[in-house]
């Protein structure tokens, strides 16, 4: 039996998809750009030392010294060991990749919740996405968006939007029969039901999904460094490929930073919501 | 008219329920279409009608169809076949726009696990329905306070659902339902999540409350007691099917086949049947006739007192033998010896409250209605005649 020629046929999808969506793909590339820059320029605005305020302060608004004092004391020392701007293009591409997942992962999540043959067919997908290694999707990735920033973000939202579809579907789908029967039972639209009773009481599980995708596209930025995104990651790749174990750990040290801080403000964010009702 | 009318409404749970529709209407028992052909027949061609301001309890053991049936009642559950006219308009018929209408503003639910949204207030859990609506917010805040009143919460609205006991939940789940001023209410086994001290007091409650409001109830509940406590009528379900339909006492004295006999042989019959059921025919006189007369009377009919009316039958006063007799000696007139402090029920009187008046009175005991009219007696035989299973019913009589 010959070998069935699956490579080939992928490559010329690509190729075609390529050639057809040219233009779509450079929509898509020109919006992603520009919204990263625009983070990017957001947050190098202010000088460091007064972005560290302003975070220090939400982290005290959210309830938590600790993380008050790990986040001043942590962002000091990125700023003190010169990685700052690296960080700061690590944080505006997590960000516009967590908002895309959150845009296009809710409803999805909500699709999946409401009809069956949709989940039947968005479930395996993001099996697919979750389990194919990272590295292969890049490929077409800087097929369709060339090198950059854009095909680093595209790569992120493909490896983190499923937690924020499977969790949202699995929290409206946990909101009790006898809810929204009664919901019904006052003559709620489905929008109504949608967005007064579903969505509010899935938030805790639709926030643990979002907090998930950050994660997920944190880790990440190492890898679409590979393919020319700027930041953070860049700094680890270029000190693992020369072996620079001392700089390697400083741009490692940075990322864990980010990264814990990022989830642990996610994670208060709601929490401070759920106290303050 | 009648406000809902139910005519042979059915609901069959299957691949094909069409095709169990038409096995039950060629006399398929239930268990042989869900064996043979895999189809649930949850509501078996059930008919009813409700009156307005009545309660009708849909009383059923668990897989009865009960449930389903007041869920067939507003749609949340589609019928497979049959009519549900509201005001004579067939529920089947309406759109989803007129279907959430009338959810809107003619048939609101009252639920089992209470179903209070968690992430809301109680005063917004209350005002859901209205905000559906776009009643305005000042509106439908007056609406949710006065329904919140009404249940006895004042000074609770700002609460969370989770804050309160399981009775105030259900306080504030049948607050929600009142504040639309719906004209039905359906209430799901609404007190069976509830201990059977705070049950009773939201029975009570709801009676005092439909004899303010009154709405039309229906009342789903697997609780005979309750059923018996609360119903004007009941209807009795059994595999999907209404087995009787009547008022708690003719299902408790004319129950219509063995299971329901079955169902009601160990209710206490002394917390059902009233006072109207178990008094006789008074002997009666009027004020103006002499002692002699009366006592010439008491001693034709065998008795040791006579009651002493007005010309509209009001009850005045009763009088015993010996006194009559005494009366008559010393010459004096009815309103001498007349006792005007007997004692004297309610024609609802339930049976297990007569005992105690009865049994420490002398006198007998006069039934008499809101104005004061003379309609029975109880005498103490009679009571216990009826708590033995005799049901003389021709001994009764209205007018005395």
């Amino acid at each position: 039996m010959p070998k069935i020629p699956l490579a080939s046929w992928v490559d010329s999808l690509v190729d075609w998809m390529g050639d057809v969506f040219s233009g779509f793909f450079d929509a898509i590339s020109f919006i992603i750009e520009n919204v990263v820059q625009l983070f990017t320029d957001l947050f190098m605005l202010p000088h460091p030392y007064l972005f560290i305020v302003i975070l220090a302060v939400i982290a005290y608004l959210l309830g938590r010294l600790p993380l008050t004092l790990f986040t001043a004391i942590g962002f000091l020392l990125i700023d003190n060991l010169g990685y700052w701007s690296q960080t700061m293009s690590t944080l505006s591409l997590v960000i516009t990749a967590a908002l895309i997942s959150v845009i296009l992962g809710v409803p999805l999540g909500i699709w999946a919740a409401y009809s069956k043959s949709a989940s039947r067919v968005i479930i395996p997908v993001l099996d697919f996405m979750q389990t194919m290694p990272a590295f292969v999707y890049l490929l077409p990735a800087v097929t369709f968006f060339s090198l950059g920033v854009v095909p680093g973000v595209i790569a992120s939202v493909i490896f983190a939007i499923p937690p924020t579809i499977r969790l949202t579907r699995l929290g409206i789908n946990q909101v009790s029969g006898e809810l929204t029967e009664a919901a019904d039972a006052f003559g709620s639209t489905s929008g109504q039901k949608l967005f007064k009773v579903q969505l509010p009481l899935a938030m805790p599980t639709l926030m643990a999904g979002i907090n998930q995708t950050i994660m997920l596209s944190l880790s990440m930025v190492v890898i679409a460094s590979m393919i020319g995104a700027q930041g953070i990651g860049a700094e680890v790749y270029r000190a693992v490929t020369q072996l620079q174990i001392g700089k390697g750990f400083e741009a490692g040290l940075a990322v864990v930073i980010l990264a814990i801080v990022l989830d642990r403000f996610t994670q208060n964010i709601f929490k401070s919501k759920k106290r303050g009702a | 008219m009648a406000i809902l009318q139910v005519n042979k409404v059915s609901k069959l749970f299957g691949a094909n329920p069409e095709q169990g529709l038409q096995l039950l209407e060629q006399g398929w028992s239930k268990a042989r279409i869900a064996k043979e052909k895999n189809i649930t027949v949850g509501v078996n061609r059930v008919s009813f009608d409700i009156q307005e301001g009545e309660i009708f309890v849909i009383m059923g053991l668990s897989g009865s169809g009960k449930s389903t049936l007041v869920r067939l009642l507003n749609r949340l559950i589609e019928p497979t076949s049959g009519e549900i006219l509201i005001h004579g308009k067939d529920l089947r018929k309406m759109n989803k726009e007129q279907l959430r209408e009338v959810r809107r503003k003619k048939i609101s639910m009252v639920f089992q696990k209470f179903a209070l949204f968690p992430h809301r207030t109680v005063v917004d859990n209350v005002e859901y329905g209205l905000e559906i609506q776009k009643v305005d917010k000042s509106k439908r805040r007056e609406a949710a306070m006065k329904s919140l009143e009404l249940v006895g919460l004042k000074g609770w609205e700002e609460k969370m659902p989770d804050q309160l006991s399981g009775g105030m939940q259900q306080r504030v789940g049948l607050a929600r339902a009142l504040a639309n001023d719906p004209e039905i209410l359906l209430m799901d086994e609404a007190f069976s999540a509830l201990d059977p001290l705070i049950r009773r007091d939201m029975q009570d409650e709801l009676i005092e409350l439909q004899d303010k409001m009154k709405k039309t109830i229906v009342f789903i509940t697997h609780d005979l007691d309750e059923a018996l406590r609360i119903g004007d009528r009941i209807a009795l379900m059994k595999d999907g099917s209404i087995v009787q339909i009547g008022t708690p006492e003719e299902i408790l004295t004319q129950p219509a086949n063995d299971y329901v006999e079955r169902f009601v042989e160990d209710v206490d019959l002394s917390k059902v049947l009233t006072a109207s059921r178990v008094m006789r025919r008074p002997e009666t006189i009027t004020m103006d006739r002499g002692p002699r007369v009366a006592l010439e009377l008491m001693r034709e009919r065998g008795i040791s007192n006579l009651f002493v009316i007005d010309r509209s039958k009001k009850l005045l006063g009763v009088i015993t033998a010996e006194d009559a007799s005494d009366a008559m000696k010393n010459n004096r007139k009815l309103a001498d010896i007349l006792i005007t402090d007997g004692p004297s029920v309610g024609p609802d009187t339930l049976l297990n409250e007569l005992f105690e008046i009865t049994s420490m009175s002398k006198v007998p005991l006069a039934v008499v209605d809101d104005t004061g009219r003379l309609m029975g007696v109880i005498v103490r035989g009679a009571v216990l005649g009826a708590l033995a299973g005799e049901t003389k019913n021709e001994e009764v009589t209205q007018d005395a």
